[in-house]
């Protein structure tokens, strides 16, 4: 069984996000780019899948929607455990081109699943998982936090409001994972990172496809008022009542 | 024509964040002279559904059937789909949580309408369509323009407010017509979570850090946690060394929530954290180190040993509510 397993790269977490031309464009110069660390937690728990004798996966393959400079990421993927890597040579705009791109070349490719992580550091928006489902017209199951197999028929796990459900679906399904699905990411060892050189990573061309949605302007946000420092338990009470209203 | 809002059905019951979003679609409304209907799927009282009215909701469509009970992303997203069709509207808004993510980014792809999540505000203007988004965690905020025909928002917890605004409100039953689906999901199996209130949906919020040094300690967060009706969370070592369960982790790579109140106890405060945590009405860091990186984010701050403040602050609060009453 086939999984795919969807991967954005986000600047790291420490960057400090700065913009150019207007506040209209991300300063890229001095950007680290790391693997979006939900979608990391899904290839973990995908390779662990995969190396489990137990299961039916045996190829996990990374599609990723980027330029060249997200190269690297996928190297970093394929270190993981990832069997294959396939990069969609364009920079999207939106999660909607994202989504779009990432179907036109799912749709009626053999899997058993697609793993999407919940959402993605940058825009933060936990759309492309979703709308991926839509445009393959196949189920989504959200707030996945572990699968395990019956056979070979995967059953997942996804939280709902007042507890825990067991799904399945007959039929391939696009996963939104959030943190439990793995608990901590996979650290490439030096054999993934060795062997990952010589592993598959395409590059195919974009199709055309217009986004929903236009980002015209940036800004940092509103700068807090700075904390006040309490000496007492009752002065905390006192202000969270009185002062902020909250209690 | 009409504003169509999403209403979360938890079991029956109405969350606080329907109010409020009805309370931001009434606000568009007025700007742009419509009603607000609401869409709600599975069994639930009229009486629960009038809460909304005060809020500023006319209409009801409720699709009162018990096969909906369980959810189906794609059944409920061809639901809300011919809610919007039997409405003509223009805006959905869905709720800023698990089950707006589940439905809303579908419908946007079924509509081809322009999806804004994570709305920090009232559209700053109607043509084009323009409001602000958070973005990069809470590093950034982002002006987002959408030129379609049909635009689809979650708006964040604590955006706007509770404003009420009585409307005389109807409710009417829809029944929407859903096709066999391609492939079909089966629950098969489910386990309730115990009492006790969820993260996503609290408005308080007790978190603690490697700074309660051991599991058992926690006990003295979840008492302070039940006295404030509050949800308990934690920080990414806590949850990764295995002291609280992984879906209580808050952070860059965890859950991330807009409470009311965020009471960071023996967390360092490290910047992947407060990521999760950037949305927070009010957050209160209690921490033995002078210096930590908390209180450069915290509203308010106390230095001091948490197993001391802990008990007493959970007295306070009890007597406070107490004298409320």
């Amino acid at each position: 069984m086939r999984v795919l397993v969807c991967m954005s790269y986000i600047p790291d977490t420490t960057t400090k996000i700065r913009f150019r031309e207007d506040n209209t464009q991300l300063d890229d110069t001095s950007i680290q780019w790391v693997i979006n660390p939900w979608d990391e937690l899904a290839l973990t728990r995908a390779v662990e899948l995969k190396e489990d004798a137990g299961t039916p996966v045996d190829e996990v393959e990374i599609v990723m929607v980027g330029g060249v400079r997200c190269e690297p990421i996928l190297r970093k993927g394929l270190a993981i455990g990832a069997d294959k890597a396939t990069r969609i040579d364009v920079e999207p705009l939106d999660a909607f081109q994202t989504a779009t791109q990432l179907a036109a070349y799912m749709q009626g490719k053999d899997c058993g699943f697609i793993v999407c992580g919940i959402e993605s550091g940058d825009y933060n928006e936990a759309a492309v998982g979703g709308m991926l489902a839509e445009l393959l017209d196949y189920a989504s199951v959200s707030s996945v936090s572990s699968v395990q197999f019956d056979g070979v028929t995967p059953i997942y796990q996804r939280d709902v409001a007042n507890g825990k459900e067991q799904v399945k679906v007959d039929g391939p399904a696009v996963l939104i994972v959030q943190k439990g699905f793995a608990r901590v990411p996979k650290i490439p060892n030096m054999r993934g990172i060795m062997t990952a050189r010589s592993k598959p990573l395409d590059v195919i061309p974009a199709i055309q496809a217009e986004p929903l949605v236009e980002f015209v302007e940036y800004a940092a946000p509103p700068s807090k008022g700075g904390v006040k420092m309490l000496n007492t338990p009752e002065e905390l009470v006192r202000s969270l009542s009185d002062e902020a209203k909250l209690i | 024509m009409s504003i169509l809002v999403y209403i979360r059905n938890v079991g029956g019951q109405l969350k606080k964040q329907s109010l409020e979003l009805t309370a931001y679609a009434k606000a568009m409304a007025d700007a742009l002279n419509l009603d607000v209907t609401g869409l709600v799927i599975g069994t639930i009282t009229d009486d629960e559904l009038n809460k909304l009215g005060n809020y500023g909701m006319s209409r009801i469509l409720k699709a009162n059937d018990e096969k909906y009970n369980q959810r189906v992303n794609r059944v409920y997203t061809r639901i809300v789909e011919q809610a919007v069709k039997e409405v003509d509207a223009k805006y959905i808004l869905f709720p800023d949580n698990a089950q707006g993510k589940a439905i809303a980014p579908r419908l946007s792809v079924r509509l081809k309408a322009g999806f804004i999540p994570q709305v920090l505000d009232l559209p700053s203007s109607y043509e084009p369509f323009t409001v602000k988004k958070r973005a990069f965690t809470g590093k950034a905020i982002a002006t987002v323009t959408a030129h379609t025909g049909r635009v689809i928002l979650t708006p964040m917890l604590n955006s706007f407010g509770l404003r009420e605004n009585a409307q005389d409100l109807e409710i009417q039953s829809f029944e929407p017509h859903i096709e066999e689906p391609n492939s079909r999901l089966e629950l098969v199996g489910k386990q309730l979570s115990e009492e006790g209130v969820q993260l996503a949906d609290a408005d308080i919020v007790v978190s603690g850090g490697r700074g309660m040094r051991s599991s058992e300690n926690f006990a003295m967060l979840e008492e302070l946690a039940a006295t404030l009706g509050a949800a308990t969370a934690c920080s990414r070592p806590v949850a990764d060394d295995g002291w609280r369960p992984a879906d209580e982790h808050v952070g860059q790579t965890g859950k991330i929530i807009a409470p009311n109140i965020y009471f960071a106890i023996g967390i360092s405060g490290a910047i992947q954290h407060v990521a999760g945590v950037s949305g927070a009405k009010c957050i209160v860091g209690i921490n033995s180190d002078p210096e930590a990186p908390i209180f450069e984010v915290a509203d308010y701050g106390m230095v001091g040993d948490a197993f001391q403040i802990i008990p007493e602050l959970n007295a306070l609060f009890k007597k406070h509510i107490q004298e409320d009453k």
